[in-house]
């Protein structure tokens, strides 16, 4: 008699990416458009603060919220840069990374039965992280004749307003698809109106090419009620530092933060001198790397209008969404692009229903790589 | 052509100064004929003077050997900095003159073929000119960088090769 796995653990299927991951492993002349985190090295001045502080012997918990240095240095970042106002004291929080920060905000915000509305296409781990918090999962579909963005008139035809929690995540991963103010207004409105809770994931705040970024906390009514989740990974390229953050309402992240302290005990510390060396000497490193893949969007867009390829103009993250362009699934034809031409992509349907018809067509790839990528999808389609 | 469009095709070219007319164009969102006039302006007005591939000739057969060497000056009614530059400036030999604040006048690079050559050029051509009083020369032994480029093995892309 073995271990048997909860019935939250069997109701989550194992992720769709993972057989393209392995389909791609198989062979070595593969390029890969299929990841979801930068290309770049970590900046090097945050790399040698990580290393300044393991030389220091700085290997210690932290403050269960973080460093009250780094906390500050957030407050003033995130106040300087989005107009957002929080406490370092007890507003923002600290965690291993932004995935953990979601996973808290379900749990923290999530009872039972309650229902959390999803924008999706979306990243893989909303659905899940809500089914293990014991919450039921209600999908508000984005479309493409809207570039994506998410609109009152999906909320209310997909039933928002008797959910619980909504979360959506603008610059988007899968889409790029971004929401200026004027579009997030509606869903503030919405959001107040029905009394919802929202978990905004702004991890890719920073990387938007054709406007600033506005946080959905900053409009009337909403920051009592939203949660702001950034972190390190995406601007910084600190992945596999995992480093990420989260900002509200005292009560929220003073919640959260009770789950985290039992959970985790405190974000990694090495991974928090690094994060506060970025924040405070990394500006120039980011516009570097802003505009190196503003270049690779501009480059990968023009491919797929030569190419036919159907794609709406994503504005932020690293992605572009273009249509399959064949009559096949997303699914089929990502295998037999990856299997014929060795060019990994992801179908939209790993994110969601809404996904379906679409691919994940990630630019976080250097220039040489993308061209040969799109040579390839060119010879795959001829 | 508008200024941000200038600065978007000069990061271009400073990412890769031999990405294609029509890649430069597909990047910065400009038509192929725009890309070439406005490197045309770039160059007419001399913010592009050339374009040369960094080269590491540790990694060739061929013997190169680059000094750098601190000239100081004195100058006088008749000959100041631009004088003395110019007249650097005119051998080939020199690869990179700067005149810079700090203990001495003009940082200049050198690259010859062999020692011998480096230093007949600084003892036959550099220190004897009038204005010159003193040169110190460094010769390089190792090049870890130049032009922005790093001459070690790079980080490999070791992130895996699909993710959420």
């Amino acid at each position: 008699m073995g271990i048997e796995l909860s019935e939250r653990v069997q109701a989550v299927p194992p992720s769709g990416i993972r057989k393209f991951f392995e389909l791609a492993e198989e062979r070595d002349d593969v390029i890969s458009l299929g990841v979801g985190e930068p290309d770049f090295a970590t900046p090097w001045r945050a790399r040698t603060a990580a290393v300044d502080s393991l030389e220091r012997g700085q290997t210690s918990y932290t403050a269960n919220r973080g460093m009250a240095s780094l906390r500050e240095a957030i407050s003033d970042h995130v106040g300087a840069k989005y107009d957002l106002a929080y406490d370092a004291e007890d507003e923002i929080l600290v965690t291993a990374g932004a995935s953990e920060a979601v996973d808290l905000a379900f749990r923290a915000f999530v009872n039972p039965g309650d229902t959390v509305a999803v924008a999706e296409p979306a990243y893989v781990s909303y659905a899940p992280g809500v089914t293990f918090a014991g919450g039921e999962v209600l999908p508000v579909p984005t479309y493409e004749r809207d570039e994506f963005r998410l609109t009152r008139e999906a909320l209310e035809e997909s039933g928002a307003a008797d959910a619980e929690v909504l979360v959506m995540c603008f610059p988007n991963n899968p889409t790029g698809a971004t929401m200026r103010e004027e579009h997030l207004r509606p869903i503030a409105e919405f959001a107040v109106e029905n009394d919802l809770t929202v978990v905004s994931d702004e991890i890719y705040a920073a990387l938007q090419y054709e406007h600033e970024h506005t946080s959905i906390a900053t409009l009337p009514g909403m920051r009592e009620r939203t949660v702001v989740v950034n972190g390190f990974s995406k601007a910084y390229a600190m992945t596999g530092l995992r480093l990420g953050y989260v900002m509200g309402p005292s009560e929220a992240v003073m919640g959260m933060n009770r789950i985290h302290q039992y959970g985790m005990l405190s974000a990694p510390t090495t991974a928090q001198h690094a994060a506060l060396e970025a924040l405070e000497s990394c500006d120039d490193a980011v516009a570097e790397m802003t505009a190196a893949y503003d270049r690779r969007r501009n480059f990968l867009l023009a491919r797929f209008e030569e190419l036919g390829i159907e794609c709406f103009r994503a504005k932020g993250a690293f992605y572009a969404f273009p249509e399959v362009p064949t009559d096949q699934t997303g699914d089929a034809f990502a295998e037999d692009l990856l299997k014929a031409e060795g060019v990994a992509v992801v179908p939209g349907s790993v994110f969601g229903d809404g996904g379906e018809g679409h691919l994940r067509v990630s630019y976080a790839t250097g220039l040489e790589d993308l061209r040969e990528a799109t040579d390839r999808l060119e010879r795959f389609l001829d | 052509m508008t200024a941000s469009a200038r600065d978007a095709l000069l990061e271009s070219l400073l990412e890769n100064a031999r990405y294609t007319t029509e890649d430069l164009a597909r990047m910065t969102g400009l038509d192929e004929g725009d890309v070439e006039a406005a490197i045309a302006e770039l160059e007419a007005d001399g913010v592009v003077r050339g374009y040369r591939p960094v080269v590491d000739w540790e990694s060739t057969d061929r013997e190169r050997v680059r000094a750098v060497v601190e000239v100081n000056v004195e100058l006088d009614r008749e000959t100041g900095y631009a004088d003395v530059a110019e007249r650097l400036a005119g051998y080939d030999a020199v690869d990179t003159l700067r005149l810079v604040s700090g203990d001495y006048d003009f940082h200049v690079e050198i690259l010859g073929e062999s020692m011998r050559d480096v230093s007949a050029f600084i003892a036959d051509e550099v220190a004897p000119l009038p204005a010159v009083t003193q040169t110190v020369t460094h010769y390089a032994m190792t090049t870890y960088k130049e032009s922005g480029v790093e001459f070690g093995d790079g980080d490999d892309d070791d992130r895996l090769s699909v993710s959420p």
